[in-house]
């Protein structure tokens, strides 16, 4: 197992009309071994979605790198211009697969001529009946009338179709890494059901062994990853391996998104599922001391004015100083 | 003996001609009575919005009858001041050009009478403190400055002001993440407790239909195929439909696919 993605102290801002910083991603550290599928989760505007930008060091304005480094097989992907980006890193070292599907095809271009442009933009030279036979080859993997989806527009097809096809597109030059962000939030849980099997085929035949996958979905996460990471306000709060973090969750924070979980099971029945409390803090604003601290239900007087620091607790990496 | 709110007896809806012909609504015959939430479950495409687009008088049915409190819908006005609905994206059902707090207002606009200006004003402001937002906050706020959990909330807000017998939720939840939804399924609780609305729950989820519902449907291909109590349907299902929802939920503490 060697180390293929490595992240350190990575920290994001965007750069407001009016001058402001809104420091979106903050002090965020990891490294991913070969094959390994690294889950994040966290409420919506926690940071997940400019987390992935920055993974791919793609910095388009108003985002901009604060400090840190990203380095993909050893490789940074810092301070590189975003053409630079897009044509020596984008789809070969590092993918990603986008989350509403409808919004990532073109309305007015087949599936096929779709995905022969990213092919033909990074296989110069390559003609198109060539390109299309490799299409066909391979979207047969992905258990659908392969000409049927190749020849139609993206409206005609049904949203578990476009999502695979848009994995499909994201995976055609086999990627060292590929990110999924939020790639079966928008889906019913019989399709979504569909698309995580499809991913793990794709893993199987080997297409591409190193994952990211974002979601809020705990549950789904348990499943898929074999490491979750936490993130709030920008941060990763905690990270641990996925039963450590499901089944034994060590910060506030992780507690409280446990307890907003709900399932089907008779059992679950009396136990409500809790909201948290209150909205995460400005980003905008210098934040002093813990992120949690406003909302935490285990608050202790001094934890505004500390800032909490990542620690090992029970084997796996918190965000607080008081959890056990 | 509880009134009956919709009623409908073999009531079909088809869309198109020749080959593009399609049955979304096939032969449904059920009753929702007053002061229930009733849960309707379903995959995509298995007509659950027809159905709720049926119950707001959008559609007619193809043939059958269905009524509401007796009597079919007609007059489209008359009917949304007492059944009104939320719907899945929050940012298409306001118009990004007005500020909130006036779309709230003109919500009264629905009303024969308005009440007085200052009557208005005071009913959003409770409206937007019964889903936890501060008045303050929204004040001179347009659509887009708006988180998405934020604006689900604005769409309650207005179910709140508008106060109607029904509410159609038509995925309510499915655009936020799970904070957000447990906040927004205690909204709808909140609703069911102080103004003993008559609720339908749209979703795919059947555990949060579970969580919420007096009685679920599980609909399939435009056919109920099930229906009875939460606790029956999810622990004794009969149809083959209702064991594929419940096997398709990435529980915690169940297999659900192995990784090779």
């Amino acid at each position: 197992m060697s180390v293929i993605f490595e992240v350190e102290n990575l920290s994001l801002h965007y750069l407001t009309r009016f001058g402001n910083k809104i420091h979106a991603v903050n002090d965020v550290s990891f490294t991913m071994e070969q094959g390994e599928i690294l889950g994040i989760a966290g409420e919506s505007g926690c940071g997940k979605s400019t987390l992935v930008n920055g993974l791919m060091g793609l910095f388009i304005p108003p985002l901009h790198p604060t400090s840190g480094d990203v380095r993909v097989g050893g490789e940074s992907l810092m301070n590189r211009s975003p053409k630079d980006i897009r044509q020596n890193v984008l789809s070969r070292k590092v993918s990603m697969i986008p989350q509403g599907a409808f919004n990532a095809l073109n309305p007015v271009r087949k599936v096929k001529d779709i995905a022969a442009d990213v092919m033909a933009a990074h296989m110069k030279g390559m003609d198109r009946k060539h390109i299309y036979e490799r299409l066909k080859e391979r979207f047969d993997l992905f258990g659908m009338e392969t000409d049927k989806v190749l020849n139609s527009y993206p409206i005609q097809l049904t949203a578990g179709e476009r999502q695979r096809s848009v994995i499909g597109i994201s995976t055609l030059l086999n990627p060292q890494m590929v990110i999924a962000d939020e790639p079966t939030s928008a889906l019913d849980v019989t399709t979504q059901k569909v698309v995580i099997k499809l991913i793990f085929e794709l893993l199987e035949k080997k297409i591409f062994s190193t994952m990211i996958f974002i979601t809020h979905e705990l549950p789904l996460l348990r499943h898929v990853a074999d490491n979750i990471a936490i993130m709030y306000a920008g941060q990763i709060v905690e990270k641990g391996t996925a039963e450590q973090v499901v089944f034994d969750p060590r910060h506030p924070y992780t507690k409280a998104l446990m307890g907003a979980m709900l399932s089907a099971d008779a059992e679950q029945k009396t136990r409500k599922p809790t909201a948290i409390e209150g909205a995460p803090p400005n980003l905008a604003k210098p934040i002093s001391g813990c992120r949690f601290a406003e909302r935490c239900p285990s608050v202790k007087p001094e934890c505004k004015n500390r800032e909490q620091v990542i620690r090992i607790v029970g084997e796996r990496q918190v965000r607080c100083e008081y959890a056990e | 003996m509880q009134n009956k709110i919709f009623d409908a007896v073999n009531c079909v809806r088809s869309f198109g001609h020749g080959k593009k012909f399609m049955t979304a609504v096939d032969d449904i015959t059920f009753d929702i009575k007053d002061g229930e939430i009733v849960s309707l479950v379903g995959g995509s495409g298995c007509g659950k919005s027809v159905l709720a687009k049926m119950m707001l008088g959008l559609y007619k049915p193809t043939s059958g009858t269905f009524l509401y409190r007796g009597k079919p819908i007609t007059d489209h006005k008359a009917h949304w001041r007492e059944v009104q609905s939320v719907f899945q994206d929050p940012f298409s059902c306001f118009n990004q050009f007005f500020t909130i707090r006036s779309q709230l207002k003109a919500a009264f606009g629905i009303y024969k009478e308005k009440p007085s200006d200052k009557e208005m004003e005071e009913r959003v402001d409770r409206a937007l403190l019964a889903v936890n937002v501060k008045p303050s906050e929204v004040e001179g706020k347009y659509p887009f400055e708006l988180s998405g959990g934020q604006m689900q909330r604005m769409l309650l807000a207005r179910i709140f002001v508008l106060r109607p017998q029904v509410l159609i939720a038509d995925e309510p939840t499915s655009m936020v993440d799970a904070c957000v939804r447990a906040n927004i399924l205690d909204y709808l609780m909140k609703l069911k407790h102080e103004l003993s609305m008559t609720i339908v729950f749209i979703t795919h989820d059947i555990g949060l239909a579970y969580y919420v519902s007096d009685r679920l449907f599980i609909m399939h291909k435009g056919k109920i195929v099930e229906q009875g109590p939460p606790e029956e349907v999810t622990t004794s299902p009969k149809s083959e439909h209702t064991v594929q929802l419940l096997e398709d939920i990435p529980d915690v503490n169940r297999e659900w696919i192995k990784r090779a």
